[in-house]
C-alpha cells in the first residue's frame, strides 16, 4: 500500500517526471497521471485519483431506496441504463421479488443498446486519441439514432433514470420496437464501414498491435474485468457466468482472446457491438404483454441483511452491495466500479512503453472516470 | 526476398489508407447523407419527445385552476429536496378547515430530471415540460413557483 500513496521512487541522471492532466475540474473526466520517464521510456505511472468525487455512495445512505438510484446514472455516465439496472436488480434481491416478465426483456434491450451507444464512442474517441478524427463523426452518426431511442422512451439521452425497484418506470413507447429495428439495420450496414476506415489501418494497426500488453496472471489478480480482461483470454463475462434479467433466455457469444494488447483489446470491442446487435434481435419481436412493473410498497424497506448483486457493463464487472439494517434507507452501499480495478493495472501495462504508446493504451482500457471517482 | 516483402507491405498500407479514404470520399460527394443538424438554425423545427424531461411544470385551466392537493407527496419523493411546499388552512364552503397548497417552490437548479416526483403524484399535478433551453443570467431565475398567483384547486380533486 505504501508504494501505491508515497512517491518513493527517486530520479536517477537523465530520468524526469513529466504530469499527464488534470484539466480543469468541469470538465467530466479528469484524471491525473504523474508519469516517470527515462527519455521516451515509461518507468513508472502514478495516478491521482479524486477530482472528481461526489460521494455518491455516502449520499445514498440518506436516500430511500426508490431515490438512490439516480445518482448512479452520474457514476459511468455512458452507461447509466446499466448501472441503474444494477441497483434495481439489488432492491429486488432483497425484497424477494421479480421484475416482471415484460421489464426482464425491455431491460435487456435497453442494456444491450446502452453498450452499442457505449461502444460507439469508446470507438470514436479511440480513433481521436490516435489521431484520427473522422471516426468520431461516423460513430456519432449511429449513437445518437440509439440514443434518440433512449430519448422516447426513459425521457432522457444519458441519465435515463428508467428502472424502479420492480420493473420499469414506465411503459415502453408505442414507437420503440419499430425504430429500434431501423437503428439495427442502420447499424449493422455501418460495421463495414467502421473496419474499412479504422480497423484495417496500418497507422492505427502500427500504433496500437503489440502495444500494452496484459497477461491473463495480471489480470486476474488486478481484479480486470470486462473487455480488456476478455482480450486477455480471461473468461468473465457476467451475462455469461451470473446470468439476470432475460440473458439466460438469448444466445450468444462470449468473445475471448489471447493477444492482450491494444489491437486485441480494440478487435474484442468491435466484436461485442455485433453479439449485442443479435442479442437485441432475439428479444425485439419476443417482449412479452403484461405489466411493466411489479407492484411494490410505497415505503420500501429491506429485510436485516447484505446483498449483492453484480452486472456487466460496457466496461466491466459493476458490483452493487447494500447493507441494510431493516430501516427505509441503506445502511452502506458500495459499488465495485469496473473502472476503477482497470486503472489499477495501467502502471503495469505501460511500463516499458514509450510514452506515445500510453495513449493507445488508455485508448483501449477505456476509462470512464466519474465511474472511478464516484 | 526482403525486399519482395517490403514493397508488398507498402502496397498493402496504401491499400488500407486508400479504403478508409473511399469512405470518406463517398460523404464529401454525397452531402445528403450528411445528418448534421445545426442547432440554432433549426430552432422553429426543432421538436423533443413527447417524455422528454426538460422541467417540471404544473398545468392550469381556463379558469386558472390546477390538480395539486398540497399532500406533499413529491417533496418527499425528490432526493435532491428540489422542491419546497407551503401550505395553508382554509375554509371550505360547510365551514370545516382544509390544508390548501400556498406556494409550490421549484428549484430548477437543484433538479436532476429524474421524474420520482411525477410518478410519485397521486393527483397528476405536474408534469415534465419539454423545454430545453434553460441558460439564464442569475441562479435565482431558476427558482420557480408552479402555480400560478391566485390560483385555486380544480373542483373534485381530492
Amino acid at each position: 500500500m505504501r508504494g501505491l500513496i508515497e512517491e518513493d521512487y527517486t530520479t536517477k541522471e537523465g530520468e524526469f517526471v513529466i504530469n499527464i492532466g488534470p484539466q480543469h475540474p468541469s470538465t467530466h473526466g479528469v484524471l491525473h497521471l504523474k508519469v516517470w520517464l527515462n527519455g521516451e521510456t515509461i518507468i513508472k505511472i502514478q495516478p491521482h485519483l479524486g477530482y472528481i468525487h461526489r460521494s455518491i455512495e455516502k449520499m445514498s445512505e440518506r436516500l430511500s431506496y426508490r431515490n438512490f438510484i439516480f445518482a448512479t446514472s452520474r457514476m459511468d455516465y455512458l452507461a447509466a441504463h446499466i448501472n441503474n439496472e444494477a441497483c434495481a436488480l439489488a432492491v429486488e434481491k432483497g425484497l424477494q421479488i421479480e421484475a416482471t416478465p415484460r421489464a426482464k426483456v425491455v431491460r435487456t434491450i435497453l442494456s444491450e443498446l446502452t453498450r452499442l451507444s457505449s461502444h460507439q464512442l469508446w470507438w470514436a474517441s479511440t480513433g481521436l486519441d490516435l489521431g484520427a478524427v473522422t471516426p468520431f463523426f461516423y460513430a456519432f452518426r449511429e449513437r445518437e439514432a440509439i440514443l434518440d431511442i433512449m430519448d422516447e422512451t426513459c425521457g432522457a439521452r444519458l441519465t435515463q433514470n428508467y428502472m424502479v425497484p420492480g420493473g420499469l418506470m414506465n411503459d415502453i413507447h408505442p414507437n420503440f420496437q419499430k425504430r429500434t429495428k431501423e437503428v439495427l439495420k442502420q447499424i449493422k450496414e455501418k460495421f463495414k464501414e467502421y473496419d474499412d476506415i479504422l480497423t484495417g489501418n496500418v497507422i492505427f494497426i502500427n500504433r496500437t498491435k503489440g502495444v500494452g500488453y496484459l497477461s491473463k496472471e495480471d489480470a486476474l489478480s488486478y481484479g480486470v474485468t470486462g473487455p480488456t480482461a476478455r482480450a486477455s483470454g480471461l473468461s468473465c463475462d457476467i451475462r455469461k457466468w451470473a446470468p439476470y434479467s432475460a440473458y439466460p433466455s438469448v444466445d450468444f457469444e462470449e468473445i475471448l482472446d489471447t493477444e492482450g494488447d491494444s489491437y486485441s483489446r480494440y478487435l474484442i470491442r468491435m466484436k461485442e457491438m455485433k453479439q449485442s446487435v443479435s442479442i437485441i434481435e432475439q428479444l425485439i419481436d419476443n417482449i412479452p404483454e403484461g405489466d411493466f412493473q411489479e407492484k411494490t410498497k410505497n415505503v420500501i424497506k429491506l429485510p436485516k441483511g447484505e446483498f449483492y448483486q453484480r452486472v456487466e457493463t460496457p466496461r466491466g464487472e459493476l458490483g452493487v452491495y447494500i447493507v441494510s439494517e431493516g430501516m427505509s434507507s441503506p445502511y452502506r452501499i458500495k459499488y465495485r466500479s469496473p473502472n476503477f480495478s482497470n486503472l489499477s493495472v495501467l502502471p503495469t501495462i505501460a511500463k516499458g512503453y514509450k510514452i506515445g504508446d500510453l495513449v493507445a493504451i488508455m485508448a483501449t482500457i477505456d476509462l470512464v472516470i466519474p465511474d472511478i471517482d464516484r | 526476398m526482403f525486399l519482395k516483402n517490403y514493397i508488398l507491405t507498402v502496397f498493402r498500407s496504401i491499400k488500407s489508407l486508400l479504403k478508409g479514404m473511399k469512405v470518406t470520399g463517398y460523404y464529401f460527394t454525397h452531402p445528403k447523407n450528411i445528418l448534421t443538424q445545426e442547432y440554432p438554425d433549426n430552432r422553429a423545427t426543432l421538436q423533443m419527445f413527447e417524455r422528454f424531461k426538460g422541467e417540471v411544470v404544473m398545468p392550469h385551466n381556463t379558469n386558472n385552476e390546477h390538480r395539486c392537493t398540497g399532500c406533499q407527496a413529491c417533496e418527499i419523493a425528490c432526493p435532491n429536496g428540489t422542491i419546497k411546499i407551503i401550505t395553508k388552512q382554509e375554509l371550505t364552503a360547510d365551514g370545516k378547515k382544509k390544508k390548501r397548497l400556498d406556494t409550490f417552490v421549484y428549484h430548477h437548479d437543484m433538479c436532476t430530471l429524474c421524474n420520482m416526483c411525477i410518478i410519485a403524484c397521486p393527483s397528476d399535478a405536474i408534469v415534465m415540460a419539454q423545454t430545453f433551453e434553460h441558460s439564464v443570467y442569475d441562479k435565482k431565475m431558476l427558482k420557480k413557483i408552479l402555480n400560478a398567483p391566485e390560483s385555486k384547486l380544480m373542483e373534485g380533486v381530492e
